[in-house]
């Protein structure tokens, strides 16, 4: 059973909330992009890359049984840190919870005035596009 | 002013409300003056001055109000005049910047000049802007774009671009000083040989205008271009010099109030140079407070700003290539006040973002200048700008926070 994006959300920021300044919490951001698996060269392909960022970001997702699997890279390692973020909140949720889910781990977490949707970091795009993979496959899920 | 006087940096410093900004906590060190620079208390207060005191509409009123603001804009066009020593006030054109400039010289030159088979050269420093209007202007005519290549140190090769100069070469249009890697254009000789094959000739000075004495008579250009803002002037000017000669006969570009004599349903007759090219009501209070810019530069004196950025220039890029696995990128013999470089393997953005954290400014990406980027195989740069009133203290801050984004970073 995967936990609730709600608490997956308030883990991340109990688990930034130890760091005091910036230099850790980037530090952690960028822990966070190293860890996020890999994608294979099959799947950096143009289709996936998101537009709106200064730094190239690619997201691959895919529905399994009723929960969607988000896959994502970038050559940036902040860009990447923030798309990790965003995997970690809604990697294995239901199309339904992606969409209709209160979004607000980067508020929280210390780094919002940096990673503010209208920066070119891109933030807002990458929501963006997670969600409207959600909204294809809540289509597909309906329609079965 | 000509030679360097020694001149109070500090005291200059101080005119720029701006620089006491803090930015995450840390005193701001702005490193981003190519894309628009800094603006003194002086031309802050001239905006204030002017719509507190004098705000009217320019060319038509009776009215005293009218006619001081006119006053008040129209002597901020002598000021270009001999800025760039010109002939003729009538040679001085008011858009919106540079980029306008440019538009403006493709559209109405280029419906004059230009026809399928026709070339335009370019090189392959140019800032977008110097490159998408004609390309807009070739698919309308069928004429074809021409790129002079650059070399590998960041130079344009003027071997290659006296080559692909020919007879059917209408126009070269090239940038004086390059945005992305600071190279000076050979701009001279570039124009000498335009002007062997036959060619008209554009400036793009956007990057110069900022740093060095221009004599458009010297340089015997057609046209010549740049933007107020990134000389300590406002957002929203800026200048297109022509040539009373190539001006004359151009149609006007766009039409309305200000550039006509006479208008009727059956015909309108068009209004003489400069104001023939400036339809509608133009920026009045930020052409004024240019005014007070050019005033501002010119007391320190261009030369003097010259050898001052020389120095910040020479002092950082000497500091910056201490830092193990840096790659200037761009190191033609001739640079002004730009130090674009890659730190190590790291993305510009990552670079960027972390300099931000420590108060400091800098660009990354592609600098309008996609092709340059490309040119050099990276997906942007990181990009350092200098001004006169930096400091050679805030270039140590800038090498110790790099260093820093390189531990973050590894």
């Amino acid at each position: 059973m995967m936990a609730k994006m709600n608490e997956i959300q308030d883990q991340l920021i109990e688990d930034f909330g130890f760091l005091e300044d910036w230099e850790d919490k980037y530090g952690y951001l960028i822990d966070l992009a190293k860890s996020l698996q890999p994608l294979t060269s099959e799947q950096k392909i143009a289709d996936n890359v998101i537009k709106g960022c200064q730094s190239t970001v690619w997201l691959h997702a895919k529905l399994e049984g009723d929960r969607v699997r988000y896959q994502a890279d970038s050559d940036a390692f902040i860009s990447k840190g923030i798309i990790a973020l965003l995997v970690r909140v809604f990697d294995g949720q239901t199309p339904d919870d992606i969409l209709h889910g209160d979004f607000y781990v980067v508020d929280r977490i210390g780094l919002s005035t940096h990673l503010s949707p209208n920066r070119a970091n891109g933030l807002g795009h990458m929501l963006k596009q997670m969600r409207t993979y959600a909204l294809a496959f809540q289509s597909k899920t309906q329609n079965a | 002013m000509k030679g360097t006087t020694r001149i109070d940096w500090q005291a200059i410093r101080a005119d720029f409300p701006i620089l006491e900004e803090q930015v995450h906590g840390k005193p701001l060190v702005y490193f981003d003056n190519a894309a628009t620079s800094q603006k003194p208390k002086q031309v802050i207060d001239a905006l204030v001055d002017y719509y507190s005191r004098y705000n009217s509409n320019v060319h038509r009123g009776v009215h005293s109000l009218s006619q001081q603001a006119t006053a008040a804009f129209e002597a901020t066009r002598r000021k270009v005049q001999l800025l760039l020593n010109a002939r003729e006030e009538a040679e001085i054109i008011y858009t919106s910047g540079t980029t306008a400039a440019i538009n403006l010289v493709a559209s109405s030159w280029g419906s004059l000049h230009v026809e399928a088979g026709d070339e335009i050269l370019i090189t392959g420093l140019e800032h977008h802007a110097n490159i998408v209007p004609w390309q807009m202007l070739c698919e309308r005519t069928d004429a074809k774009l021409v790129v002079a290549p650059i070399l590998d140190n960041g130079e344009v090769s003027l071997e290659a671009f006296a080559q692909l100069l020919s007879s059917r070469t209408k126009m070269a249009a090239f940038s004086w000083i390059s945005n992305a890697l600071g190279t000076v254009n050979p701009v001279h000789d570039m124009i000498a040989l335009a002007q062997a094959a036959g060619a008209f000739t554009l400036v793009d000075a956007a990057q110069a205008a900022p740093h060095s004495e221009i004599d458009v008579q010297a340089l015997d250009c057609d046209f010549l271009c740049f933007s107020a803002h990134k000389m300590l002037g406002p957002t929203g000017i800026g200048i297109l010099y022509g040539k009373r000669e190539v001006l004359e006969p151009l149609p006007p570009y766009q039409g309305g109030g200000d550039m006509i004599k006479e208008v009727t349903f059956e015909k309108t007759t068009y209004n003489d140079l400069p104001l023939r090219l400036e339809a509608g009501t133009p920026n009045i209070a930020d052409v004024i407070a240019f005014g007070t810019a050019i005033d501002y530069m010119q007391n320190i004196g261009l030369a003097n700003i010259e050898a001052r950025e020389n120095e910040l220039l020479d002092y950082a890029t000497a500091k910056i290539s201490q830092i193990t696995g840096i790659r200037l990128i761009g190191t033609a013999p001739e640079k002004r006040c730009v130090l674009s470089f890659m730190l190590g393997s790291a993305h510009p953005y990552d670079v960027g973002v972390l300099l931000d954290q420590m108060g400091i400014a800098i660009r990354t990406g592609h600098h309008c200048a996609q092709p340059v980027m490309d040119r050099y195989q990276i997906p942007g740069s990181c990009r350092a700008s200098f001004a006169f009133y930096n400091t050679f203290e805030e270039i140590d801050r800038f090498i110790t926070a790099l260093q820093k984004v390189q531990k973050i970073l590894s």
